[in-house]
């Protein structure tokens, strides 16, 4: 008995600390969301009347102003996140493959990749706002005043072209992520597939399409999700970006659902967009991943 | 990389536990009996420009205040984009500083949220304060026949800050008093580089403010008298198209200050010539930072409508500053009242708001040579005569809000070159009173 039970007992702390990390937070989150939670009653949460399902239908109500902005939000997040996994992934996987065969400065070049990564996310988004400011930015000065590829200095931290300024910074910071992992999965490809396939006169894209990526399959699959789950939820790279009023085409949701709670004191509210938008990212994780093993197996 | 993120979870709450810890062990002065010994922890807000300068400017205060009376003060300063954040987590967790500066536009919404010890006839007369403070200042310390939430220390008015070489250069003899005569000579001074006026454009409070006072000027208001929001009436959309208009029609205004945003930007421009016009709220500390003297500029009332639009009100600026507020759940109430009884005095009135240039909220200081100055003379006339309190509402801190974000579109859509109409700026209004309403 005592044996049977120590595993459990030497578990416990972690356990205890996951529900107080996890759990706990995510079941608040929820809690709040059925609250009429404003400032009135932020020093006593409890006292905060019941709101049943008004913040969601709030949320929802997409001819209101709330619900209007969080679905062009929603768009706007979704068309960011697609874009940036997708440049993340072929950047970093192009650069790892670049990297594959041995050559002089190898190791030092793959270290000056990881760079971005490794720098403070709040760091480097400064950074970029500092060279997308259109008077004194080194964005404009290289494009304006240096190459005159535009008559007039174009504003990259407001309207249009915000998005694609976030966008920049994303991928900036996302792909040597995707650089690294896929690094480490190449290493687990036997050399002699290559080997085989060089006696069988296959060429270098050939190789690429028929070896190095099918045996990337496994690392891809969770590279992909995991890429998608950090983008789809940044709120440092808008944030610090923009500041807490975005331009309403580089909206983030992780942005929106902040301003809803903290800007204009409504957890309730806040609350509410958090826990539509974890339902959403977990139906998307649990489809992506039925549909993926299920691909897996039949390749198998 | 999952693992370290609970990991620094794991350190941050743990950090916490152990800060909540200390703060609670430090907790014994409360009550009567002696305070002397008992440390305060005060959060200041920036008032000098920089936080470094901040805290240069009030640690003498502060160490007078120690020797005075034995109590020592911890001071943080905290920014003004992340303060009222700050004041809002420490309510909801009851875990914060004794003290706070509050910018005095959000006294009503703070009251409301039961945060502050309300200062009640008794507190007043404990700090001596009865009768002394100026009637305006006191009137934005919360909504009206509530006990107030706080005390003036430093009080602001808005100006018009005009560069007196450029003046010169383009032959303008006297700061325009009509925005007739503001936009006139704002085109002659647009040339080269240079601006007819500089504007905080992507700023929350800034465009809060302005859009407040335009409005006023146009008759308009936004809540009506029970407190229901009124956003788009013809008299908010005239206001605020008055003033984007600076930018988008009257092409005053640099369209790069649509993306000026951390309060300091349109000074710095004012400051460093690339601006002639400025209109702010007492300015000179963090132009003389920027190493602009006294002497380079001249400072008179902001300008009126020619032709007063029926129902106009003679307001020209918001009644600024700030107030000292003390968190209702201090275990040092005492020692709280004694610093508030301190920072109100003739003399560490006289001290602060001559290195801030703000002015004293309470009279007996005005007798002081430093505030005798043109500057000074100006605006206490206008705090005095046409300066209005932001709406004394619960919702105030989300109007300064979603106001502040509606201006910052209209100012984006101006850089961009879009029209900026009567239409786009009610569409702007109407979405941010739902935005609002949603809230309550």
């Amino acid at each position: 008995m005592r044996r049977a039970g120590l595993p459990y007992l030497l578990l416990l702390p972690a356990v205890l600390f996951e529900l107080l990390v996890h759990v706990v937070p995510m079941l608040t989150g929820i809690y709040m969301s059925f609250k009429h939670l404003t400032e009135f009653f932020i020093r006593n949460w409890s006292a905060a009347p019941a709101a049943g399902i008004d913040n969601y239908r709030f949320a929802l109500d997409f001819n209101g102003a709330i619900g209007r902005q969080l679905l062009q939000s929603f768009w706007t997040t979704c068309a960011f996140t697609v874009l940036t996994v997708g440049l993340s992934w072929l950047l970093g996987t192009g650069a790892a493959v670049l990297m594959q065969d041995p050559f002089r400065g190898r190791g030092l070049l793959r270290t000056y990749f990881l760079v971005p990564y490794a720098l403070p996310a709040y760091t480097a988004a400064i950074t970029w706002e500092f060279m997308f400011q259109r008077d004194t930015g080194l964005v404009n000065t290289l494009l304006v005043h240096d190459l005159h590829l535009f008559p007039t200095a174009p504003f990259w931290l407001i309207g249009g072209n915000s998005f694609w300024a976030l966008l920049i910074t994303a991928v900036w910071r996302t792909w040597p992520f995707a650089f690294l992992v896929v690094t480490a999965g190449l290493q687990n490809i036997p050399g002699d597939l290559y080997e085989a396939a060089a006696l069988d006169g296959a060429g270098t894209w050939q190789r690429i399409r028929s070896i190095t990526l099918p045996q990337l399959r496994s690392v891809n699959q969770v590279l992909v999700l995991v890429l998608f789950l950090w983008n789809f939820n940044d709120f440092n790279t808008p944030y610090t970006l923009f500041g807490n009023v975005p331009p309403p085409q580089a909206n983030l949701i992780s942005v929106q659902i902040y301003d809803t709670s903290f800007q204009n004191w409504n957890f309730g509210s806040g609350s509410a967009m958090s826990v539509l938008l974890l339902l959403f990212l977990l139906v998307v994780t649990a489809v992506y991943l039925l549909l993926t093993n299920r691909r897996g197996k039949a390749d198998a | 990389m999952r693992s370290s993120r609970s990991a620094l979870l794991t350190l941050a709450v743990a950090t916490a536990l152990l800060a909540s810890a200390c703060s609670s062990s430090g907790g014994s002065g409360s009550g009567g009996g002696s305070v002397a010994g008992t440390t305060l922890t005060y959060w200041a807000s920036d008032q000098g420009g920089s936080i470094a300068q901040d805290v240069k400017v009030l640690t003498p205060e502060l160490d007078a205040f120690t020797k005075q009376t034995g109590i020592k003060v911890k001071l943080e300063v905290i920014g003004w984009n992340d303060l009222l954040n700050r004041i809002l987590a420490a309510a909801s967790s009851g875990q914060g500083p004794d003290l706070v500066n509050i910018g005095n536009t959000w006294s009503a919404s703070l009251q409301a949220t039961g945060a502050f010890l309300p200062i009640s006839d008794d507190v007043m007369k404990q700090i001596d304060g009865t009768g002394r403070f100026l009637p305006g200042a006191l009137a934005a310390t919360g909504a009206p026949g509530q006990p107030p939430v706080g005390v003036p220390i430093y009080s602001m008015a808005y100006g018009l800050y005009y560069n007196k070489a450029m003046f010169q250069a383009a032959g303008i003899t006297q700061p325009p008093t009509t925005w007739d005569e503001f936009i006139a000579d704002g085109k002659k001074l647009t040339k080269g580089g240079q601006w007819g006026v500089s504007v905080e454009a992507a700023q929350t409070p800034e465009n809060a403010h302005h859009a407040f006072t335009f409005s006023k000027q146009q008759g308009g208001s936004f809540y009506d008298s029970s407190g229901k929001p009124t956003f788009d009436t013809p008299q908010n959309v005239a206001g605020i198209k008055q003033y984007v208009d600076f930018m988008a029609a009257d092409k005053i205004a640099n369209p790069s200050d649509a993306e000026y945003s951390n309060g300091t930007e349109a000074v710095k421009d004012f400051a460093t010539g690339k601006a002639a016009m400025l209109l702010w709220q007492s300015a000179d500390a963090t132009l003389a930072q920027y190493g602009m003297q006294p002497s380079q500029y001249g400072v008179a009332p902001v300008p009126f409508n020619a032709a007063a639009p029926s129902g106009a009100s003679h307001v020209d600026s918001i009644v600024a500053g700030i107030n000292l507020s003390i968190f209702a759940n201090t275990k040092h109430k005492d020692a709280a009242i004694q610093f508030m009884k301190f920072m109100t005095s003739q003399q560490a009135q006289l001290d602060l708001n001559k290195q801030y240039s703000s002015l004293p909220s309470v009279s007996d200081a005005y007798g002081d040579p430093a505030f005798q100055t043109q500057t000074v003379k100006t605006l206490q006339s206008v705090l005095a005569n046409s300066a209005a309190p932001m709406p004394a509402v619960a919702t105030e801190s989300q109007f300064e809000t979603v106001i502040g974000a509606a201006v910052q579109n209209l100012f984006a859509d101006a850089a961009a070159g879009k029209p900026v109409t009567d239409q786009s700026v009610a569409a702007q209004l109407d979405q941010a009173q739902q935005k609002l309403q949603a809230g309550g």
